[in-house]
């Protein structure tokens, strides 16, 4: 690790003051910032923790929609919005390990977009809204790609609103080492129809499976889902799997969402 | 009834106390005064020629204190290898030199190439980034078949091929069993990977180097299961330090499993660094590096045949393997694909003929020698695996077609065809437990409930045998061994009673501190509390070979036999003395000395102090003081044995393998703590479990290390285990060592990755998938998906 300096803001306005300086990072988590810090393969000069900011915190229901404050970690989602959405609970509950649920945070998780992390499916999959100190901007917009999103330069997400669904699930399929998704899939039920995002699996990070979406639109059960394949074109190949082996994992994860969502 | 903490009790693990609670001393926790702090520059390319080094940069940043390279070891020996294998030709195996540092050419991704040394190890890191080495990069040889070929890239420049040594075994037998082959009315063949594997103990390696100028004394702090081989090594070989200027320690130890055994580049150059620089120098292993310079294991390519006649009774084996040496020979690896492997191809059976057939390879990865098991693994898979595979293209029962050909119980001592005489087993006995505690008879039944829950259910059984107890010296000196293998120990009593062991073996995990005790405390009749054991320290514990190989308690615990009966000799005739009666007359039961046939006695305790407070003592015959060495030398190996069953359950949709159930019947001989043992299998299965379904280090073609951290590389864990049955029940003990112990720490890795592989097999070929015949390991989800779907 190279050395840096470290600050820890108590307010949203002094965060973005520290974040305008030279070689400035913001640091929320670290579940995957220090470890990189530590393989010296990343070298901020300053990091500027995102933790100590009390707005950025807490889980609260806001009408039909789930608001969850940026720096929230896993562990209080877990546990906070288990009554009012808990379908997006349970997947906060199975991130990593609890050593991690306690100290990784859904901004940080959604800003980092790793293609194989849960949360962008869960925010994606309920057509949620990134709130930041600009902004606010639609999940559909916000994932562009393998590790990028829309986020300006200096931009702080604040919070992540969902808005809650009449059913939902998340199915992962486990990388073994990593404990990533290997393959996953959010179902989000609504009134207008049902949401589906995949995870761990595309080359271009989360993603809607339009064909799935519509299919269970018509027809909320794993069987409607029968006669569809998403193509292994674009799918991540590497030790663990195939591009059409996580293809065909999407499916079946798709499938088991929609089952254990009921 | 076992004595209470004697043999054969479960007694808990007194070291568990300071492990679980923080409080080990480990390598790292060691920390001298002025202290340096090396980081190792490391080749990041498998294979190129170091055109040259600029350390200038490097050399003016703050904190440097000097920088090493090859030019700083040009006096110094090549790190050795310990066992010179002889090839099928009379000739002996090509033997590259290994330089401490990467010299000319780097051979491997993590070849270390200079030694940065500083006042801190960040500022070793900062220097280490100024360096400027200038590398043409050559063409890596990576694939072992591709290695062998005419004009292949040769990793060293000096051989004159990629082969290390092609080895046969027995080569006399070769043609025979040709022969046989071919009038086998049947023969059953399976191309086989034995996958590469790292340790990954949970402690990484860590070495620290001090030099006492004024004494001319080096010290060497390291990780390591065998301090007196290091000492032996290092010294002798490497940088011609003789054994009385050089201590070597090794302290607490976070498991080793064979990984720890070598004598490694950075240990020889903290010891050299330290004289030079007149101050400590540390290195600790990041799990990063670990991965790139600790020993890798396995990595074979096999075939192996059975021929078979009407009846199905064995005739001939053939295996044919082809063995990664990785870039240098480590200390033992020529050892592991031979004499460690090739001797077990009879597995078992009495199949009358077997050739073994091995060519060892250099190629530009990391160097692999043994990991827990050691050959002995790759044996029992390439056989388990084809006697499976016989079964289902002969279409009978596989628990008969082994029970068929197994040595019977009434054969022992039995002499196979590859050189083993095995002295006990009852293969039928172990056999049967597993099925009974597997609850063979319904499985059926399991099968039918898993598949009305869309789960594909299989069994699959291995039966093994492997040697251990490592070594008879006279024997293995045969073989190539440049070391002996006995084992010592120094049973020290104190005035009062008390009793410290010294012995030369290593305790990491194994549970020494308590089991070694518990031998003296049962022999003597006192209380095992009064008695400590010393090891991993040159300094003060007598030369004996270390731990792997599960040798300890076979070896080391003859020895501590040999020398607490030399003990007990002794006080009988100080209690003699006291209780005015011949020695013949004195009885020791429960820590007292009595006159046969009388009620006149004296306690151990009395019996010592008379020994250090000689005041009334026969001194005109016998010397004061109560205090014995012994050296002991095997005059076999021992044979652990038993069977084991793995129940699965795959799910189609994804190919995952649950192991739902795993039952291992073993024959480990005379146990000392069955609970210690018990916990051994437990961490042997794990292992074995994990190569089968998990582990795997794998090489691109340009070899890079793609599964270089536990990002990638699947360590298996709690909840890919289910909760094991084990049983020791069918024992036989061993017919020529003192204790009649066998050995138990390898044989639950040895015995269960076919288990595994054949459960799967099993599984998919029950619920109509007859074109797998076979999946390599790991056996991931990925790829029994894919073999399900041609």
């Amino acid at each position: 690790m190279y050395a840096f300096e470290f600050v820890k803001p108590s307010s949203l306005e002094e965060a973005v003051k520290a974040l305008a300086s030279e070689g400035a990072q913001p640091y929320a988590g670290g579940q995957t910032l220090i470890p990189t810090l530590k393989a010296r393969l990343n070298a901020p000069e300053v990091l500027v923790s995102l933790t100590g900011i009390a707005e950025l915190k807490g889980v609260c229901r806001d009408g039909d929609a789930l608001v969850i404050g940026a720096a929230t970690p896993h562990a209080e989602v877990a546990r906070a919005a288990a009554k009012d959405y808990p379908g997006i609970a349970a997947l906060a509950g199975q991130i990593g390990d609890p050593a991690v649920r306690n100290r990784g945070t859904i901004g940080g998780s959604v800003a980092n977009n790793d293609p194989s992390a849960c949360y962008p499916a869960g925010v994606l999959g309920s057509g949620g809204t990134i709130v930041t100190n600009q902004r606010e901007i639609a999940a559909d917009d916000f994932f562009e790609g393998m590790f990028a999103t829309a986020l300006e330069e200096g931009e702080i997400i604040t919070s992540v609103r969902l808005p809650i669904p009449e059913k939902s699930a998340y199915a992962k399929f486990l990388q073994p080492a990593s404990r990533f998704a290997l393959a996953a899939a959010f179902v989000a039920k609504y009134a207008d129809g049902v949401r589906v995002a995949i995870t761990g699996a595309s080359e271009d990070g989360v993603f809607r499976w339009a064909e799935a979406e519509a299919a269970l639109s018509k027809d909320f059960s794993p069987e409607a889902l029968a006669d569809l394949t998403l193509p292994a074109d674009g799918m991540i190949g590497d030790l663990h799997g195939t591009p059409a082996y996580r293809a065909h994992l999407a499916k079946v994860m798709t499938q088991r969402a929609v089952r254990d969502a009921g | 009834m076992p004595m209470d903490g004697g043999i054969g009790a479960s007694t808990k693990r007194r070291e568990d106390i300071r492990f679980l609670t923080g409080n080990g001393r480990y390598t790292d926790d060691i920390n001298l005064r002025g202290q340096a702090y090396v980081h190792f520059l490391r080749s990041d390319v498998a294979h190129g020629r170091i055109k040259g080094i600029d350390t200038n940069a490097a050399e003016a940043m703050p904190g440097v204190i000097r920088i090493f390279t090859s030019k700083d070891f040009e006096s110094a020996g090549g790190l050795p290898c310990g066992w010179q294998v002889t090839d099928l030709h009379g000739q002996p195996m090509q033997e590259p030199k290994h330089p401490v540092l990467a010299d000319g050419k780097v051979r491997h991704v993590g070849d270390p190439i200079c030694g940065v040394v500083a006042e801190t190890l960040e500022q070793a890191r900062d220097a280490a980034e100024a360096i400027v080495v200038d590398i043409e990069e050559l063409p890596p040889v990576v694939d072992m078949r591709a290695a062998l070929e005419d004009g292949s890239v040769k990793v060293h420049d000096d051989l004159t091929s990629n082969l290390c040594y092609e080895w046969g075994f027995v080569e006399e037998n070769r043609q025979a069993v040709n022969e046989a082959f071919e009038k086998a009315a049947h023969v059953v063949s399976c191309d086989l990977i034995n996958n590469r594997l790292c340790a990954n103990p949970m402690e990484a390696r860590v070495a620290i180097g001090d030099y006492d100028p004024w004494n001319e004394q080096h010290t060497l702090y390291t990780t390591s299961q065998n301090p007196h081989v290091i000492r032996l090594l290092m010294g002798a070989f490497v940088l011609g330090i003789p054994e009385h200027k050089l201590r070597v320690v090794a302290p607490d130890v976070g498991g080793g499993f064979g990984s720890k055994i070598y004598h490694y580049a950075e240990e020889a150059f903290c010891t050299y660094a330290a004289k030079v620089l007149r101050q400590p120098v540390k290195w600790t292993s990041t799990r990063s590096e670990a991965f790139l310079s600790d020993a890798h294991a396995r990595d074979h390519i096999s075939k192996i045949e059975l021929a078979l006649d009407v009846e199905h009774n064995f005739l001939a084996i053939r295996s044919t393997t082809l063995a990664n040496m990785g870039a240098y020979l480590s200390t033992f690896a020529p050892s592991i694909p031979t004499w460690l492997h090739g001797t077990l191809m009879a597995g078992p059976y009495k199949t009358p003929l077997v050739y073994v057939n091995v060519k060892a390879i250099f190629t530009n990865t990391v160097a692999v020698d043994a990991y827990r098991g050691a050959g002995r693994p790759e044996a029992t898979f390439q056989l388990e695996r084809v006697i499976d595979k016989a079964a289902r293209e002969l279409d009978v029962d596989p628990v008969e077609l082994r029970r068929k050909n197994f040595i019977k119980p009434d054969q022992f001592p039995y002499q196979t065809p590859v050189a083993l005489e095995y002295d006990s087993g009852n293969f039928h006995a172990t056999m049967d437990k597993m099925l009974e505690i597997a609850d063979y008879a319904n499985l059926d039944k399991r099968v039918e409930e898993s598949r009305k829950k869309g789960k594909l259910r299989g069994f699959g059984i291995s039966q093994y045998i492997e040697a251990c107890g490592i070594a008879p010296s006279n024997l293995v000196g045969q073989l190539g061994a440049r070391a002996g293998l006995y084992e010592t120990a120094t049973v020290r009593v104190n005035a009062t009673g008390s009793i410290s062991v010294l012995t030369g073996c290593h305790s990491h995990g194994q549970g020494h501190e308590t089991s070694f005790p518990q031998i003296v405390a049962d022999m003597i009749g006192i209380d095992a509390s009064q008695i400590d054991l010393v090891h991993g320290d040159t300094a003060n514990t007598p030369m004996g070979m270390g731990t792997y190989g599960s040798r300890s308690i076979a070896v080391g615990g003859s020895a501590l036999v040999k020398a607490t009966g030399k003990i007990i000799d002794k006080a009988r005739k100080i209690a003699a003395h006291l209780l005015e009666a011949a020695p013949e007359d004195i009885e020791l039961k429960d820590g007292k000395f009595s006159v046969a046939g009388t009620d006149r006695s004296v306690d151990w305790a009395e019996v010592t102090l008379a020994a250090y407070v000689p005041h009334n003592y026969p001194l005109e015959s016998m010397e004061p003081g109560l205090e014995e060495t012994a050296f002991y030398d095997p005059n076999n190996f021992t044979f652990p044995s038993g069977c084991y069953g793995c129940e699965v359950e795959v799910d189609p949709e994804t190919g995952k393998v649950e192991v739902v159930a795993f039952s291992a019947a073993d024959d480990f001989g005379v146990v000392i703590n069955p609970m210690i043992v018990e916990g051994q299998v437990h961490g042997g299965l794990a292992q074995g479990i994990g190569q089968a379904l998990t582990e795997s280090c794998v090489y691109d073609e340009n070899g890079q290390l793609l599964s270089g951290s536990f990002m990638d590389y699947t360590m298996p864990r709690a909840d890919d285990l289910p909760v094991f049955r084990i049983d020791n029940s069918c024992a036989t003990a061993c017919t020529h060592n003192p204790l009649g112990a066998k050995g138990c720490g390898e044989a639950g890795a040895i015995g269960s990755p076919p288990a595994v592989v054949n459960a799967v097999i099993d599984a998919l070929q029950r619920a109509g998938h007859s074109h797998v015949a076979h999946i390599d390991m790991p056996l991931t989800p990925a790829r029994v998906w894919s073999a399900m779907q041609k």
